[in-house]
């Protein structure tokens, strides 16, 4: 996942568009050589960076925990599932590159808080158990948005989404794995569990984004098959698969309107908080200034690294002109 | 300690406390094939820790496990070497320090893939493709960023300063390895102290840095004597477990 209200900007038809939708239509995929329109390319920019951004911020949250995983194997397993993400965040920004912008024109777009990331990585990591929450329900609700983008209308991007939805899947059971030896062991390790549901549960459920009704950006990016699905229906999927895990585990959902509704054969559901949405999006959530602080230090204090890999190609070239 | 139990603790808690202490940098690496990379590294490296403490437990007898030894041993009772528990001060001395490390781990392994325990041959047959590529990578960035700007060198020559010092105790050994030579266990080790200071006088030469002439040997770390950063490490990774010591994770 983690594209959230994605900009897609408007402008007339031309003869041009409308053969271009029309190849949309025909389901023929779209590649980076391709003659696209302008709008096109800068959703699918906003999109892609947007997710990679997300996959770059996402270390830190779970990353916070690495060095206090309760056992080896958590740890290492811990440890590879960071390493994918960062793998995620590589193979999406070669994806926007090939869209025309550079990986260090978007790292600039991040660090300066111009693009977003996903809502979800600006609540903080408290116990232990979020290592499991994050693995269920955040990737759980990433696998929702991301198997539909795996059939998106650029190719770059559906063959980047088709490697990350494999190892996001293994994350998400991961997760649940976390949770269900929680939710087997001591009374401190179940309450740890409930906890950290209570907290993860809406902010997991923003993830999907505004309300179709509010969601203006969303019927022209499925015109053009960036999108599959409103962001309704997914999250009633979402919530349709995750509650009754959740009662598996003997966990209860933080939600006092959750009803098994026979008729529509899913669950009604409360409406998460979306002034608080809203506010995360903005840059108020609990952790935004402390991920864009981390994010900016890492690059700062990373500057001499790169500038001295650099340099030292930049003797090999001389080298070379010399012999 | 029976002298194998004690060898393989001190070889697990050498990997574990560097992969603990490499692990701190993803997110935080300056670019992002290096948090790869780092996590990476990491993962080998608690994975070897693994396979050690399984030898060590089972060697010993008394029922405790890889988790018990990793999560419930004092800062006393660790015998990593001193060199991978000095801070993560900056990503110049992260890679020093792994670099120092690789180039007496490398040698090591070699060795081991002849012992005559066959599960540390096993371990170490496996282990040594691993080493090999780390210490590809981390000889490639010293020479790269030694010889890189004037500030990379400075920033690497002041990490070879800080550590060099500390390498000494990655191939301190007392009776333990010699009882263990006696058996077989521990063949060649005269070859890891050849092979380390070959290894590091080309590298360094290359990368144009300069080992120090006054860099008097730090020692200790074998029989559980550490340096102040050492307590914070432990008090760190061992947290979760020592709160809730009946739980299963």
């Amino acid at each position: 996942m983690y594209a959230q209200l994605v900009e897609t900007g408007a402008a007339e038809a031309s003869e041009k568009d409308r053969e271009f939708q029309e190849k949309i239509d025909r389901g023929v995929r779209i590649e980076a050589n391709d003659w696209m329109p302008e709008g096109y390319r800068k959703t699918l920019i906003r999109q892609i960076s947007q997710h990679a951004h997300s996959e770059i911020v996402g270390q830190l949250p779970e990353g916070n925990w690495i060095t206090r995983a309760p056992s080896l194997q958590r740890k290492a397993i811990l440890l590879a599932k960071v390493q994918d993400e960062a793998g995620h965040g590589l193979y999406l920004y070669c994806a926007a590159e090939t869209l025309g912008i550079s990986r260090d024109e978007m790292t600039a777009q991040l660090l300066s808080g111009k693009a977003k990331y996903s809502s979800i990585f600006n609540y903080p990591t408290l116990t232990w158990a979020d290592m499991g929450a994050v693995g269920w329900l955040v990737d759980g609700a990433a696998i929702m948005n991301q198997v539909p983008l795996q059939r998106c209308s650029y190719g770059p991007y559906s063959r980047a989404m088709i490697r990350v939805c494999k190892e996001e899947s293994f994350h998400q059971r991961q997760g649940f794995d976390i949770m269900r030896q929680l939710c087997e062991g001591t009374e401190e390790q179940k309450a740890m569990a409930q906890d950290a549901l209570n907290r993860w549960w809406w902010p997991s459920l923003m993830m999907f984004g505004p309300s179709d009704k509010d969601s203006v950006h969303s019927e022209q990016s499925m015109r053009w098959g960036i999108k599959q699905n409103t962001n309704d229906e997914l999250r009633q999927k979402f919530v349709d698969q995750t509650v009754p895990q959740a009662e598996w585990l003997g966990l209860t959902v933080p939600d006092p309107d959750l009803k098994w509704n026979e008729e529509t054969g899913g669950y009604d559901f409360g409406e998460p908080d979306w002034s608080e949405f809203f506010e995360v999006i903005k840059g108020n959530g609990p952790c935004n200034r402390d991920r864009l602080a981390a994010r900016n230090k890492a690059w700062d204090d990373g500057a001499w690294f790169r500038d001295g890999l650099t340099a030292h190609a930049e003797k090999q070239i001389q080298h070379i002109a010399a012999e | 300690m029976e002298p194998l139990v004690t060898f393989c603790l001190r070889m697990g808690d050498t990997t574990l406390i560097l992969g603990q202490q490499t692990a701190a940098w993803c997110g935080h690496a300056p670019v992002l094939e290096e948090d790869i990379a780092f996590a990476n590294m990491g993962l080998d490296l608690i994975g070897q820790t693994q396979l050690w403490y399984e030898i060590a437990a089972q060697t010993e007898g008394k029922g405790r496990t890889p988790d018990d030894l990793a999560f419930f041993r004092t800062e006393r009772q660790f015998l990593n070497a001193q060199l991978v528990e000095r801070p993560n001060t900056d990503f110049a001395h992260a890679l020093m320090r792994q670099y120092l490390f690789d180039a007496w781990h490398l040698p090591m392994q070699e060795a081991l893939c002849d012992s005559g325990h066959e599960a540390i041959r096993d371990l170490a047959q496996k282990s040594v493709k691993e080493v090999r590529y780390h210490i590809d990578r981390s000889r490639d960035l010293i020479v790269r960023l030694g010889d890189g700007s004037d500030e990379s060198r400075a920033k690497m020559q002041a990490a070879l300063d800080a550590l060099w010092p500390y390498a000494a105790d990655l191939m301190a050994t007392d009776e333990v390895e010699a009882a263990l030579a006696d058996q077989g266990v521990l063949p060649g080790l005269d070859r890891v102290r050849r092979a380390f200071d070959a290894e590091t006088a080309a590298t360094l030469d290359r990368a144009t840095l300069t080992i120090p002439e006054n860099g008097h040997a730090r020692t200790g770390g074998r029989t559980g004597i550490h340096t102040e950063t050492m307590g914070y490490i432990l008090a760190e990774m061992q947290s979760v477990p020592r709160t809730f010591p009946d739980a299963r994770w």
